[in-house]
């Protein structure tokens, strides 16, 4: 049962180092410096939030928590779609 | 506390270890470069690590084990691994020729002229130091 507590160990191990990851991309949104880079670690952000369910869901042994990947996918990649044409159109600045 | 099903094969539990491992390692790298690098245009480029091998290690090791635990082939995370990698470079081109021409409209000299512009487009008078934008 060797390979077992491997597995558990790991999988916890997986889970911190995401939320380091998490922790990373949240800095750079929160201090920027411009706008584009807040987008950019959004992306990053929510591609971290889905690897650290995937994770989760092998932890669990459920298989449900694919479809809510899934959502994040897809919602994740209209947001950041709609943040980069909202940059290039609707800044006072152009 | 994770709880393993007492069948489940050595060897899958030692594959799936590495390759959760590997994909969250290879996240990880990824946003340390994204807090590191100090220019826009260099920090594009480390999130793509979580977003091909990353999420990509991740979901083989959820492919794999689900497929040995439930005792069926269980290959629906092929849909995510599909949407991540056509959604990816679309969103970062757009993400990207936006901070162009942010950047050009500020005058900034380092950055071309953007794509759908005139090549001889007249360059806008860079910001006096005061006005630079922050954000």
């Amino acid at each position: 049962m060797m390979a077992h507590s491997i597995l558990i160990w790991s999988v916890a191990t997986a889970e911190m180092m995401i939320v380091l990851a998490m922790a990373c991309a949240a800095y750079r949104m929160l201090k920027g410096p411009r706008a584009q880079d807040r987008v950019l670690a959004l992306d990053a952000f929510y591609v971290c939030g889905m690897i650290l369910i995937l994770t989760f869901g092998i932890e669990t042994s459920d298989i449900f928590y694919f479809e809510a990947v899934l959502v994040i996918a897809l919602v994740g990649f209209v947001a950041t779609a709609a943040l980069a044409k909202f940059l290039m159109r609707g800044e006072p600045i152009e | 506390m994770m709880e393993v099903s007492p069948t489940l094969p050595a060897w899958v539990a030692i594959v799936t270890s590495i390759l959760v491992l590997l994909g969250a390692a290879l996240t990880l790298i990824g946003t340390i470069g994204l807090v590191r690098l100090n220019n826009f245009y260099s920090r594009v480029h480390p999130p793509t690590l979580g977003t091909t091998l990353g999420i990509g290690c991740v979901l083989l090791a959820s492919m794999l084990y689900f497929s040995v635990v439930k005792q069926r082939l269980v290959v629906h995370e092929v849909l995510i691994a599909i949407f991540v990698t056509i959604t990816t470079p679309v969103t970062l081109m757009l993400l990207v020729s936006a901070a162009l021409r942010r950047d050009w409209a500020i005058g900034d000299p380092s950055v071309p002229v953007p794509p759908g512009l005139p090549e001889e487009a007249e360059r806008p008078e860079p910001l006096p130091e005061s006005d630079q934008p922050t954000s």
